[in-house]
């Protein structure tokens, strides 16, 4: 050991540089990011690709069910690299991200479905000898929407319903507001680990039974639907819609993309991943770690409410099973299959689970004969996954993205 | 002048009285070795004072304005100018060295200054200088992980240094140093404790003999002793502590 | 075929017709009073009744009701009677009154109907009861007391108390005792009875008691210029205190006191009655969308006299004055009503004390079926620190295993005590092997634990559905378990629950008796404690956490037994459970029995706590449960019951 044949300098002075090491060049933050221009270009070709094959503006080649997957998958994706922050950067496994993600649905949701019945409604009074008031208009219209819960009011919820933009900023705002406060709870009495997945759970748990109730304005076990149909735009066909929301699905994914990679590349995912490893230690260097962890949680949650919110007009239907706890945990096993502490892997493992799992159950892959006994996919596919993951977890734990880096980066 | 005074601090655990009215104060500059029998409380003393563990009854103040340290978290007493070294190292294995010092480096701890936190020319200098100083130059880019027991000691020190603290805390920095290690450790040290206060515990009388500073000799979770090495050893009751009566 | 078996039927019909040799068949009975039956009158029909009532010849009563309902016949030719049901076309059946069997089938015509008229039948019916409630069979008399109970009248009073002098049965004589008071409360015609019963029911919780009470108490909502002095009123109404003013007038418009008010809609019905050419009060249509211009247009046809006039606030105002509202008792003694009312305080302070204890109970037994689900994770997680998210699918596989040994064993109560140490076994079994197949690689990473499990949590719930199918399996509880235990109308327990709450209890106890009297406990204690201090005093932790993983699971199988009985078998049984288990042991607080059992306690008795506020919906039960429980981590992060120093810091 070289240090202890030469005399240190004082600490506490000003050391000059004797060893002369020159501080090194910057590099730009793509360059230090090999991963950012890869992952934009292959979403950027992917996305040209499906449109060319689309039914709506290309040669037709892809039912427009299916480009909707593909945009539906690209909104998980993006929910998958939220997790991936939350989680594999910042070791705060949330069971709850997915109820942020219903909650970004539920608002978009509430404008979708009240200005398209708003607009029905009118249509329909349009031969009337009266024109109807704003306040005929919007009980006509509350009835339409709560006659299944047998109501026929519309909800204080509901007040911004009619304002897309108010509505976009709850997408934003409810989320945000929930993941800051009960983070804020969290965080500040110190509970980890396990007991704050628990935690988060059971928050997300609350939420969905809350939903799930008729009398709390957001039509209880019925969720909200026919939101595919988009108000103002109903002359323009699904197949082309079904193309615009693809797009809109990839240019949030790739910005999601790129802000996370900014976030976690500079000292702050320095910070988060130490947070990570040793939260302790990371107090005694003089950080405020539920600061941190308040932001990336609160952050994450936004993200993936946005995420919700490109989703479910593609779906076409949310309700709060949509929320229970089971579809946060889906949401971990993704990104843990993809890898974690790597953006890409979670997009790996979010489009490679979720697609799989559709296509399984959806009775595309053929049926399997051994001997007498016939594998039906639909049936086994979850249990396969189950035991899959089980393996994924104990011989790779970092996931298909450790193996995608093993193969990439330290081939020859 | 008085930088940390501990006054009449008392904790327990489960009825066991790990610190039992201990008062203790230290100045700046000043290098202080605390020593003791295992459980007199040595390192609980540390908790105490790093806001790990929340006592009893007493106080701690800090400084010219004498703040209470006792109503400040763990991050607000390191930002306040309190660094701890571990009695094991912990370094972020999974981080470069290069990261591992620069969070360490005095700036800005909030979320929002080091989101948008970008090196300057004279970070890169300081953390140039750190690893010079703690002879990881070579290694600045390596995973932290992938050093040996002693250079992440080494690199603990850096860190600590990096914070730049008015006072540090150094929990048994010799343990699994070779000897020569360990006389470069008490060199640093000594320089450190030139123009800020250095507490340090060991249990290696020959370490504590090469500080030659004033010890304190802890006992029971109290003050036993406290005057120059010689001085306390010669104590009647240090004697029979150590002898095991 | 032997001489023996031929002359068996011989012999039993003997043996049946010794008994009714002994009595007159009912024919004979009512050919001795042949003309007073064909054509009854009110002078006679008592005799008739009495001589009837004095042969008691079987099927009495059934001729009773039948001639009460105009179904008897004469045939006139034998003068014998006959029961008549109407068969195809005009054909009737007719059926002896001794053998049940139908006899002949006649035109309509050729007999002679038999039509009592309504005072003979109302002494028929009378008579009816009176033979009813001192029929020989005490399931006859308690039928007869809930037929009266169920449709109580003045004329039972008299055939009721008659009764009951000669009851022999103690427990029916004071089911007729309290009927009478009923009877007596509500329609003597003494005051003093009134009061007097009234009183006796004071206190009484059951719900035929509480509602002949609030029968008394029944009001009517009453409109008038001044409060008048010949009705008994409940309550006087202060419009806007005690009602609302909207409330008020909507009486005052119901009474037609009061011109209808105009909301939204009658001013559009109005509005539309009158347009014309594209205009309507003076305003163009189109105009109509904004509401202050429907308000003018409303005006001018309101100035025109086409439309009555809008009620504004101060003619609410006005007609309100005018008037006093109340709520007036419909029985007219104030006494009586006074009676009843201090009669229903008294029964409802016994009622909140029962009903207090009825949620008590109720949130006792949830919080066993907490308790019996939780234990088993709290034994694992306190001791490994490992999440076990598959906890609930060991809860299903226990469940299921009781559901196939019913299948395979027909007796209930045999295949329960085979299904319990089996659904134990077999849940151990598979939780050893998790243990040694995943968990023991994981100990390191509890979070990756918790997402292992996760994993065999939804293989095995997929399979129990592709082996089981999706459809709910039941797991019948033996006969000596189905029942309930009640105290009275309000406190009462199905006896599943009451078993669950002891199969809680015994496994409280066996685990504290383990934990604390056994090697095993202490080795367990100690790898909860400090699984470095523990090793190195030589205990194997592996075997341990083995073992304890084991008996969690198999807890858990047992608890799934005793969740199948209550609940129905399902593949997603587990997973209902889970959360709320988790929230158990973290309320509780790790590693101590005490502590999930004051988890349980504590969430059973919020849930049902919650519930007793809003009991319509469970949901928000939860919703708030839920809620609280987040709330109580943030000011308890380490339970109720929490291990301390510095070994639960890390």
């Amino acid at each position: 050991m070289t240090l202890i044949n030469r005399p240190p300098v004082a600490a506490t002075a000003p050391i000059l540089a004797q060893g002369t090491q020159t501080p090194p060049p910057r590099r730009g933050f793509l360059r230090e990011n090999p991963s950012i221009p890869w992952f934009l270009g292959l979403l950027t070709i992917f996305t040209l690709i499906v449109s060319v094959l689309s039914e709506g503006l290309g040669i037709g080649a892809l039912s427009t069910s299916m480009v909707k997957i593909l945009g539906m998958t690209l909104c998980l994706c993006l929910i998958a690299i939220a997790m991936d922050v939350v989680w594999g950067y910042c070791g705060i496994l949330s069971l709850g991200h997915f109820a942020f993600f219903g909650l970004g649905g539920y608002a978009i949701g509430m404008w979708l479905m009240y200005a398209r019945t708003e607009i029905v409604i009118r249509e329909s009074l349009t031969g009337a000898v009266l024109p109807p008031t704003e306040a005929e208009l919007s009980e006509a219209v509350a009835a339409q929407i709560f006659g299944v819960v047998g109501s026929s009011e519309l909800p204080l919820i509901w007040s911004f319903a009619h304002s897309l933009p108010a509505q976009l900023a709850l997408v934003v705002l409810v989320p945000g507001l929930l993941a800051l406060v009960f983070g804020w709870l969290a965080f500040r009495s110190r509970v980890t680990g396990v007991y704050l997945s628990i935690l988060t759970q059971a928050m997300t748990l609350a939420l969905a039974l809350y939903l799930f109730q008729n009398d709390t304005g957001l039509r209880g076990n019925n969720g909200l639907s026919g939101l595919q149909n988009i108000p103002g735009l109903f002359d323009i066909p699904q197949a082309v819609l079904a193309v615009w929301f693809l797009w809109a699905s990839a240019l949030a994914l790739g910005l999601g993309y790129l802000l996370f990679a900014w976030i976690v590349s500079g000292k702050f995912g320095s910070v988060i991943r130490a947070i990570r490893d040793n939260e302790a230690r990371v107090r005694f260097l003089g950080y405020n770690v539920e600061g941190y962890k308040l932001f990336v949680f609160t952050l994450t949650a936004i993200i993936s409410a946005i995420a919700g919110a490109l989703y479910y007009p593609q779906a076409g239907i949310i309700n709060p099973a949509e929320l229970a706890p089971i579809a946060s945990i889906y949401l971990a096993v993704w990104v843990a299959i993809g890898g974690r502490g790597r953006l890409y892997g979670a997009v790996i493992g979010a489009a490679t689970v979720s697609l799989l799992s559709s296509w399984l159950t959806g009775g595309g892959a053929p049926n399997i004969e051994i001997g007498a006994f016939r594998l039906m996919w639909a049936d086994w596919w979850l249990v396969f996954l189950g035991l899959g993951f089980v393996a994924v977890t104990l011989f790779f734990p970092k996931g298909i993205g450790g193996l995608f880096d093993k193969i990439v980066r330290k081939a020859p | 002048m008085t930088l940390l005074e501990v006054r009449d601090v008392s904790v327990s655990f489960d009825g066991f009285r790990a610190i039992n009215n201990l008062s203790l104060s230290i100045g700046e500059p000043e290098l202080r070795a605390v020593i003791g029998p295992n459980g007199a409380g040595k390192t609980t003393f540390m908790d105490i004072v790093t806001g790990k563990t929340r006592p009893d009854s007493g106080q701690v103040l800090w400084g010219e304005r004498q703040i209470d340290l006792l109503r400040l978290s763990e991050s607000q007493i390191a930002r306040a100018g309190i660094g701890r070294k571990f009695q094991k190292p912990t370094v972020f294995e999974d981080q470069s060295v290069r990261a591992n010092l620069s969070m360490a480096v005095r700036n800005k701890r909030g979320p929002f200054a080091v989101l948008i936190w970008r090196a300057t020319a004279q970070d890169h200098q300081r953390i140039t200088e750190l690893a010079h100083e703690i002879g990881l130059t070579e290694r600045l880019d390596d995973r932290a992980g992938d050093l040996s027991h002693g250079q992440k000691q080494w690199l603990e020190i850096g860190m600590l240094l990096a914070q730049d603290p008015r006072l540090l805390l150094v929990d048994e920095p010799a343990a699994g140093m070779t000897p020569s290690e360990r006389e470069h450790t008490t060199d640093l040290l000594k320089r450190a404790a030139q123009t800020r206060a250095v507490m340090v515990i060991e249990h290696d009388m020959e370490f504590i003999r090469r500080l030659d500073c004033r010890v304190t000799v802890l006992h029971e979770g109290s003050v036993l002793a406290e005057g120059s090495l010689d001085h306390v050893t010669k104590n009647q009751q240090v004697i029979d502590v150590y002898l095991g009566r | 075929m032997s001489i023996f078996a031929r002359l068996l039927p011989l012999c039993l019909a003997f043996a049946l017709a010794a008994p009714l040799a002994a009595q007159t068949p009912l024919q004979d009975v009512l050919q001795a009073n042949r003309a007073d039956i064909a054509n009854p009158s009110r002078g006679t029909v008592g005799q008739v009744i009495a001589a009837l009532m004095a042969a008691d010849a079987p099927g009495t009563d059934e001729f009773l009701r039948q001639w009460q309902d105009r179904t008897v016949i004469e045939e006139p030719q034998t003068g014998l009677f006959y029961y008549a049901t109407e068969v195809e076309g005009r054909q009737l059946a007719l059926i002896d009154v001794d053998s049940g069997f139908e006899a002949a089938r006649v035109g309509s015509r050729d007999v002679t109907a038999i039509r009592p008229n309504a005072g003979v039948r109302r002494e028929i019916g009378a008579a009816l009861v009176r033979f009813e409630l001192s029929a020989p069979d005490p399931a006859r008399r308690l039928a007869a007391l809930e037929a009266i109970g169920r449709s109580p009248d003045a004329e039972q009073i008299a055939l009721l108390a008659a009764s009951i002098p000669d009851e022999p049965d103690t427990d029916i004589r004071i089911r007729k005792e309290r009927l009478l008071d009923l009877l007596n409360a509500r329609f003597a015609t003494e005051t003093a009875t009134r009061i007097a019963a009234i009183a006796g029911l004071s206190g009484d919780v059951s719900t035929e008691a509480r509602r002949a009470l609030n029968q008394i108490l029944a009001t009517e909502p009453g409109i008038a210029p001044s409060l008048p002095q010949d009705r008994n009123i409940a309550r006087v109404l202060i419009p806007g205190q005690d009602l609302s003013r909207e409330d008020a007038y909507d009486r005052l418009v119901a009474a037609s006191l009061a011109p209808a008010r105009a909301d939204r809609n009658s001013i559009r019905d109005g509005l539309l009655a009158h347009v014309a050419d594209g205009m309507v009060g003076g305003l163009p249509t189109h105009r109509m969308s904004d509401p202050s211009a429907r308000l003018a247009a409303y005006d001018a046809l309101v100035a025109q006299g086409l439309v009555p006039p809008l009620v504004s606030e101060a003619d609410i105002d006005q007609s309100l004055a005018g008037y006093a509202f109340f709520d007036a008792y419909l029985e007219p003694d104030a006494t009586l009503t006074d009676a009843a009312r201090a009669a229903i305080e008294q029964t409802d302070t016994r009622l909140r004390l029962f009903q207090w204890l009825a949620i008590s109970l109720d949130a006792l037994s949830l919080a066993s079926i907490f308790f019996l689900a939780a234990i088993g994770l709290a034994i694992t997680f306190g001791v490994m620190r490992v999440i076990n998210m598959a906890h609930g699918e060991f809860i299903m596989m226990g469940a299921y295993t009781g559901y196939v040994v019913q299948t395979m064993i027909p007796d209930y109560t045999v295949s329960l005590i085979i299904a319990l140490p089996l659904a134990f076994a077999v849940a151990f079994a598979a939780g050893v092997a998790m243990e040694r197949l995943v968990i023991r690689h994981l100990y390191t990473r509890p979070l990756e634990t918790l997402l292992a499990t996760f994993g065999i949590s939804i293989a095995l719930q997929q399979m129990a559905k592709n082996i089981f199918g999706t459809q709910a399996r039941p797991l019948t509880a033996p006969d000596w378990l189905a029942g309930a235990i009640s105290l009275n109308d309000v406190v009462s327990i199905s006896t599943i629950r009451v078993a669950i709450f002891v199969l809680a209890l015994i496994f409280l106890v066996a685990l504290l008796v383990m934990l604390k009297r056994t090697r095993l406990g202490l080795e367990v204690r100690a790898v909860t404690q400090n699984p470095g201090m523990a090793a190195s005093m030589g205990i194997n932790p592996d075997r341990i956490n083995m073992l304890t993983f084991g008996l969690g699971s198999g807890i858990a199988g047992v608890a799934g037994v005793a969740i199948g009985l209550y609940a129905q078998v399902t593949s997603e049984m587990g997973a209902n459970y889970i959360v709320q288990s988790f929230m158990t042991v973290v309320v509780g607080g790790v590693g101590n029995v005490w502590g999930t059992l004051a988890g349980a306690g504590l969430i059973g008795f919020l849930q049902k706590g919650i519930e007793w506020f809003n009991p319509s919906n469970t949901l928000a039960a939860q919703t708030y449960m839920v809620l609280f429980i987040i709330l109580f981590i943030q000011f308890r992060p380490r339970g109720i019951i929490a291990l301390k120093g510095r070994a639960a810091g890390e």
